[in-house]
């Protein structure tokens, strides 16, 4: 059945028919029950699936990481909202020693099928600690995986897939395309969760993108084609494990790469991108991997944000770089 | 202690302990009788010199053999120990985390469980352990530097060991909060010390345990000492108080009497199994040793505070009622002392032999599946393993 839905909707159907497949799937997290979450995105499910399984916590994020892995060990799949990205980090503690690591400390025993939903990102004229990008932190942690949504599409299927698959996942939901909308076939199969994914052809530079940013890339690719420059975009989708064919694929054929994400460029994903492609590719690049990120300064005040964030012109001029060289 | 304030009307309670806390000369486990309103304070079964006394709120009727069975499982427990910190000093284990002196704390909060429940223990817990049946090599392992621990979580109701300060009492509650869910029959007991009640995972793990009625029990055992900072370091309450405010009992019990213990112990478990959600147990004790092998005591307290302590000896005091009451004899002690033995040996002999793991192991379980990146990384090192002769390489 096909339906045009946002993507924040997209993720509530999502979540609602995960909750329905399998009973252990539990939510949690701070005004998600009868408010439905601060966007909405747990929206009329606790009405139909009850408190116990869309669980209204207390105001603490470390509380509600650290009984996830209680329930995770007694078999549930819990699936925690953290209400902004800045404030996962006092949950940080519970998140990488004791999620990230459990699974190996008892050699497989215990399972920590644990989702960790982050609104991420920029672009809403937040206040400070609503508009940060933290995925790197928890792309460096071993035994982590982290994957972002772009679209609505994805949205619905990558929830599902997060939550059925037996690692736990830090999934960054991109807030400012919340409202995006895009038609929703909930009968088609969905693409793999960790799969990278050619969103746009092209021939002279790859562009790679993920979460809010593969919009931005798709509308500079679209500007750049006006110029007669031929940009080929890739959704990364995952994050960490990085998929890797299909860019090495395109960054062989375009010998050029650019990679966007809001997140800092120093230590961000475009620096471990550009070290493994360099490794990859090394005597097909035409250029050296260019990265177009946030500043290293504190996500600035929102009157600035637009001057802080990569936009369409910031890869246009990234793009011209590269095919300077 | 003329300075110590008295409480005033608005409810300000000064540090019972007094600004210049003395543990011995203070009587730490009846400091509390400052406030006659708590009485009694401290939940006592059997006295330090080994008389049995009643409590009007805890009973307990053991028979001789179940009596000999907590005396056989805390003589043992310790001679684990002592030979665990043997092997420390020898260098055949990088650390230990001695219990010494917490013996009856940690066999009376294990004794009081059930098949159902679940523990959660920190690094010291080698006598719960004991309790839920796992052997103390698998334990060894992990001070030696070969695992993370080498027992089943699930299958014997104890968690890996946790060394991060009281991050397993938010671990136990959610556990709990499972067992609400799935009709489970059994109670979570967490454990964590007195430097842990000063973390923000504990007491958003009370939080947590009392808006849902999670049926768990927080156990800590207050050994006196962080390291090397004192309980009033910690709080300026007694910790077992802590409880009150966050709207459940707590109640401070004598941490070397193992009766005592597992009465108290018993009675939360019940009650969080019955649906009346969590109880804090201060189980009042003292650290006979150092924090781990790498602490020296010597530094921050008197060599008088451990005299005043060992005559408050958990096994002695057992030791004491089986003798004077005749529910044990000489042949008893001694066939104890001969297991002892015999178990601190294959202890020693097992630890000695105990294979290094295979380098390559490291790479294992990191996910529930190997990524296609990390097996590159694992190719990559087994090659480069290999690329050594055969005396340099690990195999």
């Amino acid at each position: 059945m096909s339906t045009t839905v946002t993507l924040g909707k997209a993720l509530n159907m999502g979540l609602r028919k995960a909750m329905e497949d399998d009973p252990k799937v539990l939510l949690m997290g701070e005004d998600i029950g009868k408010l439905g979450g601060v966007f909405r995105i747990t929206d009329g499910l606790q009405k139909d699936f009850g408190e116990d399984r869309v669980i209204d916590t207390p105001l603490a994020e470390s509380g509600i990481l650290g009984t996830a892995v209680g329930l995770a060990m007694r078999g549930f799949r819990p699936v925690v909202e953290i209400q902004f990205d800045g404030f996962v980090y006092p949950a940080y503690d519970q998140i990488v020693c004791q999620v990230a690591k459990l699974h190996a400390r008892s050699r497989g025993r215990l399972p920590m099928s644990i989702v960790i939903r982050i609104p991420f990102g920029g672009g809403i004229g937040a206040v400070e600690h609503h508009s940060e990008s933290p995925e790197a932190y928890f792309a460096h942690t071993a035994g982590l995986k982290v994957v972002a949504c772009s679209n609505p599409v994805d949205a619905y299927w990558m929830i599902q897939q997060a939550i059925a698959h037996p690692d736990p996942i830090v999934f960054f939901e991109p807030k400012r395309r919340y409202w995006e909308k895009a038609e929703l076939d909930t009968e088609a199969p969905p693409e793999p969760l960790f799969g990278s994914r050619l969103v746009r052809d092209g021939s002279q530079v790859t562009v790679l993108a993920y979460g809010p940013m593969v919009k931005t890339a798709l509308q500079a690719a679209s500007a750049a084609e006006e110029e007669g420059i031929s940009v080929e975009v890739l959704d990364l989708r995952t994050i960490s494990p990085l998929d890797m064919g299909p860019v090495l694929e395109s960054v062989r054929r375009t010998g050029r790469c650019v990679v966007v994400h809001e997140a800092p460029s120093n230590l961000g994903l475009g620096s471990e991108l550009s070290a493994r492609i360099t490794e990859a590719c090394f005597y097909d690049l035409e250029a050296p991997v260019l990265r177009v990120g946030g500043y290293d300064t504190p996500y600035p005040p929102s009157k600035l944000e637009e001057d802080y964030l990569p936009d369409l012109d910031r890869v246009l001029e990234a793009v011209d770089r590269s095919l300077a060289y | 202690m003329s300075e110590v304030p008295e409480l005033t009307d608005q409810g300000f309670e000064p540090n019972p302990f007094g600004p210049h806390h003395d543990p011995i000369g203070s009587d730490p486990i009846n400091a509390d009788e400052q406030n006659p309103t708590e009485q009694p304070v401290l939940v006592q079964l059997l006295t330090p010199e080994g008389e049995r006394v009643e409590h009007p709120d805890y009973s307990i009727d053991l028979s001789a053999e179940e009596l000999q069975a907590l005396y056989r499982d805390l003589a043992l427990v310790r001679r684990v120990d002592v030979e665990a910190t043997a092997l420390q000093r020898q260098g055949e284990l990088g650390i230990w985390a001695s219990l010494l002196g917490q013996e009856a704390a940690q066999i009376g909060a294990g004794r009081a469980l059930l098949p159902d429940d679940m523990a959660f223990p920190t690094y010291r817990e080698h006598g719960v352990a004991w309790c839920r049946g796992i052997d103390p090599m698998s334990i060894i392992g992990l001070f030696r530097g070969c695992d993370s621990g080498a027992w089943d979580p699930i299958e014997s109701k104890f968690n890996l060991y946790t060394i991060v300060i009281g991050a397993q009492t938010l671990h136990a509650v959610g556990y709990a909060m499972g067992m609400q869910r799935d009709g489970g029959q059994g109670a979570c007991l967490a454990f964590f010390g007195d430097g842990a009640t000063s973390q923000g995972d504990v007491n958003e793990a009370f939080i947590f345990s009392a808006v849902f009625d999670a049926p768990v029990v927080f156990f800590c055992q207050n050994n006196q000492y962080a390291i090397s900072e004192p309980i009033e370091k910690q709080t300026r309450i007694p910790l077992y108080r802590r409880a009150s405010g966050f709207g459940f009992p707590g109640i401070r019990v004598d941490g070397n009497d193992v009766l005592a213990v597992l009465a108290v112990t018993r009675r939360a478990l019940e009650a969080a199994r019955s649906g009346q959600g969590p109880t804090l147990i201060e189980a009042y004790t003292y650290r006979m040793g150092a924090h781990t092998t790498s602490d020296d005591p010597s530094r921050y307290r008197l060599a008088s505070e451990m005299e005043a302590w060992k005559l408050k000896d958990p096994i002695e005091r057992l030791k004491a009622y089986l003798v004077r009451s005749g529910q044990a004899d000489a042949a008893f002690f001694e066939a104890i002392e001969k297991e002892s033995d015999e178990l601190a040996a294959r202890v020693r002999r097992e630890t000695v032999e105990m294979p290094d793991p295979d380098p390559a192991s490291m790479f294992d379980n990191t996910y529930a599946e190997i990524t296609p990146y990390l097996q590159e990384q694992r190719d990559t090192f087994l090659t480069y393993q290999a690329g050594f002769s055969e005396e340099r390489s690990h195999a």
